[in-house]
């Protein structure tokens, strides 16, 4: 025991030490953080004014169109259109639209139209001519108005501890990512202990080393180590984004409300923004840290193990190609199920996944926000521990012949005869 | 106390189809150098690491020391692999100490045998360098450092000297001669015929999974004596009684074989009624030439 917490402090400690290790730390919550911000801030910006010349033959849309806060529609006489067609970038137009008859709408421009532009103009028009259609109808434009209406309803989750408020896009948020943190750190993590495995093997430490300890020791000492490393990452994240978090509040805060105000979008999100504390109750936050952490401890060692023994069978990084791919199946199918898992989170495809231990990782953590049964909860875990136990009895009967393995180019056949050794 | 540090008694392992060891019996005698010969694919590194404790023998038993090889035994044999390199990234005193404490010695006593070793070897001012600043056999000093590093009373070098340059050759070999009289029992395996005779005392010669020699190294060698003798002299036309026969003549250098039922001397009084002897002596076969011949006659 004693020796396996000497390799698992020196695996923990060169790899903490180097440099990627720290430039990740530091970048991974600015990524994030630019993931989550840039976008808000370039929907904030960008909105320029653009003009657009209109030429109509008579005054039916022209009449009608309204300008908009990035839209200025200035009407053209005919002689002018010829002009602008022939220098266009001389005009002071984005775009010319020419109106022949309620069918034929042409936009013009020297450059692809903005596709919002495109589709602010149609929605306009199509818009003029409904309505013009209704009142030829009969219909009193104002009773319309008037039966328009928006519901909101409040969705409310019956549970074990009483009734809490829930929130569907919520819930989709927090799977949405726990999932993506999930299987990034099971891949990240894995293939840094399939490297250390192979550095190992190439340097010939391996048989010095394991004329100390067993096989297995060493093993599970580089996935404890490699696993230690991850939770460290993970927490400095967690405190770096909170300390980011705070900085930006105090910078954007102002800028951020303000803004919001002022379109439409931005009122949708601070009322999800101003809801999310009384959604956020819905959702067992202790009970989602904890399963987070184990499914990630429980997905990680699951796959390490199956990644340190393809790092055995091997002489170089480039052949891991045959052997990682069935690893890397399972890992790839539940990224891409997640979005139809979190379209029916109780759905059979959602509950099956959710238990295979080779999936659960990733989408039972995608179901969670959703709320899963406690019984349900259990057993996917439960089955997780059964299944990394068993592929790290079987990846450990390769690893100790693949680690002693050297030039010989491994195949599925000869793995199989590895499983079949004895001691 | 038992004479022999180590037994193997019906050594097996069998990998598939491929019997590695077959009914390898093997007895290391206390305080010796002992040889472990065999060709490529023998199953020495096999041996070796049954007796490390990498891998388990399908059947057989080991005693180490009087008693049945434990786990515990490991910290009582050091072991230097044929397949041996060092992590490149890491430093050579922060790995060299972890190396050391795998082997389960206590942090200060590792730290102030290394140094000490270090100091021998003149190496003390690479203790904060990266193993991949080192020449190759300057990494190689530090991997012999590591394996004798926790004083064993097994020390099992497979093939010590392969890659070495002579001036390091020279250094090793004398530490193992130095470790030796220090009561330290070694084992190694080689293909380099000049170095078993000049250190070793004892030798097995493996081939095929079978042990087919084993012994002393003086009566292997006598064990093998062809009973040919080169002889020089000042006469062309030799002739002689019928139980010394003639083998070659080259200028006047004639190997003779004597019959099992002849002696040396008789030969001696032969030819000094004959002709006048400028040298004799008795062509004593190479452990070299006893390796291509057991293995050829296997």
């Amino acid at each position: 025991m004693n020796k396996i917490w000497l390799i698992i402090k020196r695996e923990y400690l060169v790899r903490v030490r180097k440099r990627s290790f720290i430039i990740m730390t530091i970048l991974g919550p600015l990524l994030m953080a630019g993931i989550i911000i840039l976008p808000t801030y370039l929907a904030m910006q960008g909105h320029d004014e653009r003009t657009i010349a209109l030429y109509e033959e008579n005054t039916f849309f022209s009449s009608k169109l309204e300008d908009t806060d990035n839209l200025h529609f200035v009407k053209i006489p005919f002689e002018e259109v010829n002009i602008i067609k022939e220098d266009f970038s001389a005009s002071p137009y984005y775009a010319l639209l020419d109106i022949k008859d309620a069918e034929n709408f042409t936009l013009y421009s020297n450059q692809q139209v903005s596709l919002s532009v495109q589709s602010e103009i149609e929605g306009k028009l199509s818009d003029i001519i409904q309505r013009q259609k209704l009142e030829l109808a009969g219909i009193d434009l104002q009773i319309l108005e008037g039966v328009t209406t928006q519901i909101e309803v409040e969705t409310i989750i019956i549970g074990e501890e009483g009734e809490t408020t829930g929130n569907a896009e919520v819930s989709f948020g927090i799977g949405f990512m726990c999932g993506i943190l999930i299987y990034m750190f099971i891949f990240m993590y894995g293939t840094m202990v399939m490297r250390g495995v192979i550095e190992e093997k190439t340097s010939r430490i391996v048989e010095v080393i394991i004329s100390s300890v067993k096989p297995f020791q060493l093993m599970m000492g580089k996935i404890l180590g490699v696993a230690l490393v991850g939770l460290t990452q993970f927490l400095l994240w967690i405190i770096l984004t909170l300390i980011l978090s705070a900085f930006a509040e105090v910078l954007f805060f102002d800028t951020l409300t303000i803004s919001t105000e002022s379109i439409a979008v931005g009122k949708e999100q601070s009322l999800i923004l101003s809801s999310l504390s009384t959604s956020l109750a819905g959702i067992n936050i202790l009970q989602l840290l904890f399963s987070f952490v184990f499914y990630f401890l429980g997905g990680y060692l699951l796959y390490s193990a199956l990644f340190a023994a393809v790092g055995s069978a091997v002489d170089a990084e480039a052949d891991t190609q045959q052997f990682i791919l069935p690893i890397t199946i399972p890992l790839i199918i539940s990224f891409i199920l997640m979005q139809p898992v979190m379209d029916n989170p109780d759905g059979v495809l959602a509950y099956w996944l959710s238990l295979i231990p080779f999936t659960s990782p990733i989408i039972m953590m995608v179901r969670l926000p959703f709320g899963v049964s406690n019984a349900e909860l259990i057993l996917s875990m439960a089955l997780l521990v059964a299944g990394f136990l068993a592929t790290t009895y079987l990846a450990a009967k390769i690893y100790r012949t693949g680690i002693l393995m050297y030039g010989k180019k491994a195949s599925y056949k000869e793995l199989w005869k590895w499983l079949t050794y004895r001691g | 106390m038992s004479e022999s540090i180590l037994i193997a008694k019906d050594i097996v392992k069998q990998y598939g189809d491929y019997l590695a060891l077959d009914y390898v019996n093997l007895e290391i005698p206390r305080g010796s150098i002992f040889g472990l010969l065999g060709p490529n694919g023998a199953g020495k590194t096999t041996l070796m690491r049954i007796i490390n404790q990498i891998i388990a023998p399908d059947y057989g038993t080991l005693i180490f020391d009087g008693k049945p090889l434990k786990r515990a035994d490991i910290s009582q044999i050091g072991y230097l692999p044929e397949e041996r390199g060092l992590y490149k990234k890491m430093k050579v005193g922060e790995q060299t100490l972890y190396l050391a404490k795998l082997k389960g010695m206590p942090h200060n006593e590792a730290l102030e045998k290394l140094k000490f070793w270090f100091k021998k070897f003149d190496i003390l001012h690479w203790w904060n360098k990266k193993v991949e600043e080192l020449s190759k056999g300057m990494a190689q000093k530090i991997q012999f450092v590591v394996t004798v590093i926790h004083e064993p009373k097994l020390l099992i070098f497979d093939e010590p000297f392969s890659g070495f340059d002579p001036i390091n050759v020279a250094i090793i070999r004398d530490e193992i001669l130095e470790l030796k009289k220090g009561g330290t029992t070694i084992i190694f395996s080689t293909h380099r015929m000049e170095s078993v005779e000049e250190i070793c005392d004892n030798i097995a010669l493996i081939n095929n999974g079978k042990t087919i020699l084993e012994g002393a190294i003086e009566k292997i060698k006598n064990d093998f004596r062809s009973n040919i003798f080169s002889v020089k002299i000042n006469t062309e036309n030799l002739t002689l009684p019928e139980q010394f026969q003639i083998i070659s003549n080259t200028d006047n250098n004639y190997q003779i074989q004597i019959s099992e039922n002849a002696t040396s001397n008789q030969l001696l009084n032969a030819l000094i009624e004959k002709c006048e002897i400028i040298s004799f002596q008795e062509k004593i076969p190479t452990m070299e030439d006893i390796f291509i011949k057991a293995v050829k006659d296997e």
